[in-house]
């Protein structure tokens, strides 16, 4: 029984060392490499004097938290750090809310034209940001949007994506529980919130987390949108270290360290949804 | 409670016509079975009761009230579906209770149908589990809790044991129909398992390709079938259908010699079925009925009994042995079968001409 079990044992170890797996797990070590060094470098900096910010040590030699103190105390960067939770929680809110609501519409109705629907939200995911600003800022313009939340989050409050996403998981709830429910006399709205939605929680999680992410690090269309600062979301108020009298690296790495906070709790918290939610994504898609 | 009564009914999906015009009248507290195979409008009929597909034509009548144009909720029917349909974010309690969401009751009472109701499924000790953690029986008793606690006119199931195992399904075919006998409540099932239809109905509605071929209680259906399709969906083993033909007040079949038959006024090409249970193994050869010789090409012994595949002329044919006889493959035997056991079909119609 050892001898058999020990045999085992042995075949699955020289399976896991095969030639294949060694430089795949090369490969993601590279990557993994690439991708942390930014994020080590931000937080070495953030504990750096501006005297000491162009020795690229990553272990600082006199780490010192005045950076944060600095930041911290600055009225400002906490109105933009309020400026981009709002917003990141505004939008995603809303995006939950209306890509399911079209998602839902679209995968359980059957109404003419709703292919063509469909086929239309998608189409603008082939159109890029670059070409939306114009048009974006020149209606802002003339609705009186310019400089104030509504204006920087109007463009986000539903997407294709988050409907395309919603759509393919909602055609994965069986019929049966929607019906069952219209037999127990709930109203289609109802039935919506009450039935569907619980049942694609990993969808709702996935799309919530990328859109708060998206969000929370937009800056290309805040910038252009915005000229007052107050109104600033936190990447655009950061950008803003750089412009004045010289670039204050220390702080601008600061503002970045305390900006991916939020980002990392919601990973944390979240993150066998957004795995679960990217394997269904694919899977369905 | 209510009756609900079919006059003319139709669904069409398109150009398509799913369901002919049919015409039923399901009396109160009765329980009907739709059986047929699958794309005879079984389930389009039932879903059209339940208010889930429009009604293309015709009227639908749940108790003295024309009910085409209203919403399921405002039937008060209530529907268990094949694959159960209970909320899997809600626990045995809440998916019960979920019945009585639109209800104006107060929450103590809404509480206390719940604890009956799972009282009488035996679920009161399951009541805070999520579906999850149930057996397959279990979840199918939760599916009739929640229609159970609403108290509705009447309930439709939607083949609800489809998805259980053999011996769970024969254990709630007697829970359903023993909640049938305590309830009292018209119930209108829907399967194409044959031996659902004949242990629980007290009518059976044989549907085929839309149109309904015959209604009758089981006993009926059984010993009366109308035509070849019910005569055979009926029953099971199926009942063997042979050729033959009735010529100057004789029938001959191919292989098989026929004595002392009384036969229906027909003449021409016939089917004659006989049901595998009448067409028996034996050593006693001639005589009055039907007797055959044949050669074994397969025997399934039950235990109680032996299926036996024989071929009479040209036709395979079941017939039955006592369980402990096990006839050799290839062997040669004889078998015969009773006056009045033969049924007796137009070969061109398919239609029944009667027993002989």
């Amino acid at each position: 029984m050892t001898a058999t079990t020990s045999t085992t044992e042995l075949a699955a170890n020289r399976r896991d060392i095969r030639p294949g797996r060694i430089i795949a797990w090369t490969l993601l070590l590279i990557g993994g490499f690439i991708m942390i060094t930014p994020l080590l470098y931000m937080f070495s900096t953030s504990l750096k004097t501006s005297a000491q910010v162009y020795d690229l040590k990553l272990i600082p030699v006199a780490p010192t938290l005045d950076n944060y103190f600095k930041v911290l105390n600055d009225g400002r960067f906490m109105q933009w750090f309020f400026n981009s939770t709002f917003i990141a929680l505004t939008v995603t809110a809303s995006n939950v809310f209306f890509d399911s609501l079209v998602g839902y519409t679209l995968a359980k109705f059957q109404f003419r034209g709703r292919y063509f629907i469909f086929l239309a939200i998608l189409s603008t995911l082939m159109i890029p940001t670059e070409m939306l600003v114009i048009p974006w800022y020149l209606m802002s313009s003339q609705l009186g949007w310019l400089n104030s939340y509504w204006g920087i989050m109007f463009p986000g409050m539903m997407t294709a994506f988050g409907t395309f996403l919603m759509k393919q998981f909602f055609e994965g709830v069986p019929n049966d529980f929607l019906e069952a429910a219209r037999v127990d006399g709930l109203n289609e709205f109802t039935i919506w919130w009450k039935i569907a939605m619980p049942m694609v929680v990993p969808a709702i999680s996935a799309l919530a987390i990328f859109t708060f992410l998206g969000n929370w690090t937009a800056f290309f269309w805040p910038l252009i949108v915005t000229t007052s600062k107050e109104l600033y979301t936190l990447p655009v108020g950061i950008s803003s270290f750089s412009a004045e009298a010289s670039i204050q690296w220390e702080l601008i790495m600061t503002g970045a360290a305390i900006g991916t906070i939020p980002t990392l709790l919601v990973f944390l918290v979240l993150q066998r949804y957004i795995v679960r939610g990217v394997m269904l994504a694919g899977l369905k898609g | 409670m209510a009756s609900i009564e079919l006059l003319g009914l139709i669904k069409e999906y398109g150009k398509t016509r799913a369901v002919h015009g049919i015409d039923l009248k399901i009396e109160d507290g009765e329980f009907v079975v739709f059986v047929g195979p699958s794309g005879c409008g079984k389930s389009t009929t039932l879903r059209m009761i339940a208010g889930l597909e429009d009604i293309s034509g015709g009227k639908l009548l749940i108790g003295d009230e024309v009910v085409n144009q209203r919403e399921p909720k405002q039937r008060n029917i209530a529907m268990v579906f094949q694959n159960y349909a209970i909320y899997p974010h809600m626990t045995v309690g809440q998916n019960i209770g979920f019945g009585l969401y639109t209800s104006k009751l107060s929450k103590a009472e809404k509480q206390q149908r719940i604890a009956e109701t799972g009282k009488i499924l035996g679920l009161e000790k399951l009541l805070d589990r999520r579906p999850a953690a149930l057996s397959g029986g279990q979840r199918q008793r939760v599916a009739i809790g929640r229609a159970m606690v609403r108290d509705p006119v009447a309930f439709l199931f939607d083949e609800p044991l489809s998805n259980l195992d053999a011996q769970l399904r024969s254990q709630m075919r007697m829970e359903i129909k023993s909640l049938h006998r305590r309830l009292g409540t018209t119930i209108v099932y829907v399967t194409h398992d044959q031996v659902e239809a004949m242990t629980m109905a007290d009518k059976i509605v044989v549907m085929r390709d839309g149109h309904i071929l015959q209604v009758g209680t089981p006993t009926d259906l059984y010993e009366n079938p109308q035509d070849v399709f019910t005569a055979r969906f009926i029953g099971s083993p199926s009942m063997n259908m042979i050729g033959g033909s009735v010529a100057g007040g004789a029938l001959h079949i191919e292989g098989a010699q026929i004595e002392a038959l009384p036969l229906p006024a027909h003449q021409g090409e016939v089917l004659v079925g006989i049901r595998p249970h009448d067409l028996v193994v034996t050593e006693q050869t001639g005589g009055a009925g039907l007797s055959a010789t044949g050669t074994v090409e397969a025997v399934e012994p039950l235990g109680a009994e032996t299926l036996v595949h024989v071929t009479v002329g040209n036709t395979p044919v079941i017939a039955t042995a006592p369980g402990r006889v096990v006839p050799a493959i290839g062997s040669t035997l004889a078998i015969r079968a009773e006056p009045g056991s033969l049924y007796l079909f137009d070969a061109k119609t398919e239609t029944a001409l009667g027993r002989a």
